[in-house]
């Protein structure tokens, strides 16, 4: 069953079509990827998802509810969470305040429950915190609780981003160049991460993704973008093959040249 | 390799900066100003220890920024600087002999080059100044050879006889208040300033207890914390009750003056705490704060006066409405407002704060709020038998509005409220992707800043009997915004401080009030440069170490971990 549709969706900025007439479905339980380059429209698509953005045409559905015109707070409470590409933490909150914050919806106590403290206010904020260091150990951050989250190096920020965003409990996780800026140590971590996420908690996820071998090394279906419309979309092999794609990436001309090696480059970074 | 040379330059810049600083604190008058009151009697003025402390401040900086480890020559750059320093204002000495500076300058006058030259003359008197700045030099350079402890006890010293100087009434008004005190007083002050013996006697007794603290501070502080928890507790709970019977018996100790100025550092320190919600915890930067003060106050008038003939309630019964009144106004100006972030905000609630203010005078509302002539007769509150007149009661009032207002924060701060506010201030869109209401969020950050400045108001119009519009003009936003600027964004003992600094000591010394402002404006960039954090800057809170036994107590498996293949 498709978790998550967009029908025709376009979003433009003044003169410029950012995303342009975008069919896009997403199986539940499944890793897809979106690919493009720079520009093409993926993180556009993102904030149309999201609710940052108010897209022109088009509908959005998820779980069979349609999205459009709900503001980001309520996106987020049918279950859609995602991360940023320049990580977007609470940078003066500690990692574990991040990881509160990002429960908030899920958490029900008011102004009176707080200032009075009433028992079952101190009962969630219990239940929050041993949650919140939970989901912090999972992303591997134990005992960075109280670090603040500008203070933690460039890959925890990474992971911590993930697990505030894991926090909303989401049915779908849309993930921003989850390994942008990573050695191939840390890439390899964060694709076994996304693969557990899937597997183990039955979250959908939606990547864009610059690094090939993390697109083709873990996703089942591969869409690609370029100047906002869909070019090409199928399985990882078939993207790799796909003259069309070669071209967008590499421009006309090397498509034929590209296309006779690429059995040869299967398991290799190229196209980064 | 070279032989490394002395660097003079150095030395000559900062001493030509911190001159300019000196010849700028005698331009405008600071120095003739200051000099109408003694820190020691007949010895050292305050005008000329703001000279003196200058020029040490400079031969300090210039010490330090020596390049060379050798004595000789550290000494060599402090001297340098001083005698720049001393040289600059000897300039100005000459200068104005020469030239009539005074129309430019209106406070270049004969007094204040006779206090610059030591009443010497010209000539003598710019020859001195140069000796000054040696000696100081020379003097600050050695301070900055000398180890930690001592350098630490002599600043500590030098700063308490300052101190008692400057704050020499506050001192005296306590002394003299309470009968076996009365000798300190005698031994301490002349009329116009700290004796000598009492000056060196208090000098002394500092510097012996910094230096003595220093070395069994540490081993005091470290045998506490060796206490059984039985023991610290005790040991706490002793100290808060400390707190708990000065705070309560502050105005019997201070007196009736300094219990008025404390009432006003409460009133400060209350529109601090809420604005602290608005700007430090949900980072809208709010200038028109004065209106929720302004509602809050004229909502107590309007219900209480019986001059204007409409309602004659007592303050009790006031004291809601206003707060609701508060409330309410926050919502509204929140609501326009809602969509604008920073410079915008601020330009727009800036606004809003001078629509209060000429609604107040205007013609229009007169019937009920009384225009330029405001509103007098307001009622006292009166608990019992009890009616709160003199600022000594009135303290209470206010001290119990601020315990309130502090006790909420404080407890809203590390909630879900507090959380949300904290993440619209660092990200307000991803906050929105979190699932945060914005518009609930903001709303409530706003009307209950409005809350606790109505409250503010209602007392403050209960404590004066009258309303004026001029009472609640720009600068009292101003005030309130540099209060929590100084004292720490977001921090609540931060307001306090700095409602105690910005309010209290400004108060404290009225006679120099021209130069308020100026004062506030180098608190500000001197706070920007040496502790942007403010002066009591918020904790970060240590949940995950306090708690670290129960995690370990039921080790949740990491992703990756051998547990999950």
């Amino acid at each position: 069953m498709a978790i998550l549709t967009a029908r025709g969706v376009t979003k433009r900025f003044g003169g410029l079509t950012a995303v342009s007439k975008f069919d896009f479905e997403s199986e539940e339980n499944s890793i897809y990827s979106i690919i493009g380059p720079n520009g093409a429209g993926k993180t556009t698509f993102f904030n149309c998802v999201t609710g940052f953005y108010r897209f022109e045409e088009g509908d959005i559905l998820f779980d069979g509810h349609s999205i459009v015109g709900l503001t980001p707070d309520r996106i987020v409470h049918m279950g859609i969470a995602r991360t940023y590409q320049n990580i977007r933490l609470f940078a003066n909150l500690t990692a574990i305040e991040n990881i509160l914050v990002g429960q908030h919806t899920h958490l029900k106590s008011g102004l009176v429950g707080a200032v009075l403290r009433l028992p079952s206010t101190v009962r969630e904020e219990a239940a929050a915190l041993a949650e919140a260091r939970r989901l912090l150990n999972f992303v591997k951050l134990a005992g960075k609780g109280d670090f603040l989250a500008k203070n933690l190096p460039y890959g925890d920020q990474r992971r911590l981003e993930i697990a505030r965003a894991l926090a909303t409990r989401p049915k779908l996780l849309l993930l921003d160049e989850p390994t942008a800026g990573m050695n191939p140590h840390e890439t390899e971590e964060m694709m076994a991460l996304v693969r557990h996420l899937r597997d183990e908690l039955g979250i959908t996820i939606l990547l864009i993704e610059h690094d090939m071998r993390v697109v083709m090394g873990i996703s089942e279906r591969v869409t690609v973008l370029d100047y906002g419309e869909k070019i090409a979309e199928g399985t990882p092999a078939e993207i790799q093959a796909n003259p069309k794609v070669i071209e967008a990436y590499l421009g006309r001309g090397s498509a034929t040249e590209v296309v006779s090696q690429a059995s040869a480059v299967q398991a290799s970074p190229a196209l980064a | 390799m070279e032989k490394p040379r002395f660097d003079w330059l150095q030395p000559v810049k900062i001493g030509l900066v911190g001159g300019a600083i000196g010849v700028f604190f005698a331009l405008v008058g600071m120095v003739e100003a200051f000099s109408i009151r003694d820190i020691v009697d007949g010895i050292v003025s305050m005008g000329q220890m703001l000279m003196l402390i200058s020029m040490t401040f400079t031969g300090y900086m210039a010490a330090r920024r020596t390049t060379q480890p050798q004595h000789l020559w550290v000494l060599g750059s402090s001297l340098l600087a001083g005698l720049m320093f001393g040289g600059m204002v000897a300039l100005l000495l000459i200068v104005g002999s020469l030239v009539n500076l005074r129309a430019v300058f209106i406070n270049a006058s004969p007094t204040l080059y006779e206090l610059l030259a030591f009443g010497r003359g010209t000539q003598a008197g710019a020859l001195l100044l140069l000796a000054e700045g040696v000696l100081v030099g020379v003097a600050a350079g050695l301070l900055y050879l000398l180890t930690g402890r001592f350098r630490q006890a002599l600043v500590n010293a030098l700063g308490w006889v300052v101190m008692a100087g400057v704050l020499q009434e506050l001192l005296r008004i306590t002394f003299g208040a309470w009968g076996p005190l009365a000798v300190i007083n005698q031994w301490l002050f002349t009329g116009k300033g700290l004796s000598v013996p009492g000056a060196a006697s208090l000098f002394v007794l500092v510097a012996g207890t910094t230096y003595f603290w220093s070395q069994t501070g540490s081993v005091l502080s470290n045998r506490l914390r060796r206490l059984p928890p039985g023991g610290q507790h005790t040991l706490r709970l002793v100290g808060i009750l400390l707190l708990v019977l000065i705070v309560l018996a502050l105005p019997q100790i201070l007196g009736l003056y300094l219990s008025e100025v404390l009432t006003i550092v409460g009133v400060f320190a209350l529109m601090g705490l809420g604005l602290n919600i608005v700007v430090g915890l949900a980072g809208m930067l709010d200038l028109g704060y004065v209106a929720f003060f302004a509602i809050g106050a004229y909502t107590m008038g309007a219900l209480t006066s019986p001059e204007l003939g409409f309602f004659s309630l007592s303050f009790w019964e006031a004291l809601p409405f206003a707060v609701v009144a508060g409330v309410l106004a926050g919502v509204i100006l929140g609501i326009p407002v809602l969509k604008m972030r920073g410079d915008y905000l601020a330009i727009v609630t800036l606004g809003f704060g001078e629509i209060v203010r000429i609604l107040a005078l205007s013609d229009f509302l007169r019937p009920w709020i009384g225009g330029a002539q405001g509103i007098a007769k307001i009622p006292k509150a009166i608990v019992g038998s009890i009616e709160f007149i003199s600022p000594q009661q009135i303290y209470y009032l206010i001290l119990v509005g601020c315990l309130l207002a502090g006790f909420i924060s404080w407890r809203l701060k590390d909630s879900r409220l507090g959380r949300a506010w904290m993440a619209v201030r660092e990200d307000e869109d991803v906050a929105a992707a979190m699932g945060i209401n914005l518009v609930a969020t903001k709303l409530l950050a706003f009307a209950g800043g409005a809350a606790f400045a109505a409250l503010s108001g209602a007392i403050f119009a209960s404590k004066l009997g009258s309303v004026y519009p001029h009472s609640f003009n720009v600068m009292i936003s101003i005030n309130v915004l540099c209060l929590i600027i100084v004292g720490g964004m977001g921090s609540i003992t931060g307001v306090i401080v700095g409602a105690a600094a910005l309010v209290g000591l400004p108060e404290l010394l009225r006679e120099f009030a021209e130069y308020r402002f100026l004062a506030y404006g180098a608190a500000l960039v001197l706070m920007m440069l040496v502790r942007p954090a403010g002066l009591m800057p918020e904790a970060t809170r240590r949940r995950e170490l306090q708690e670290a036994e129960t995690v370990e107590a039921e080790p949740e498996p990491a992703f990756g971990a051998p547990a999950s293949p």
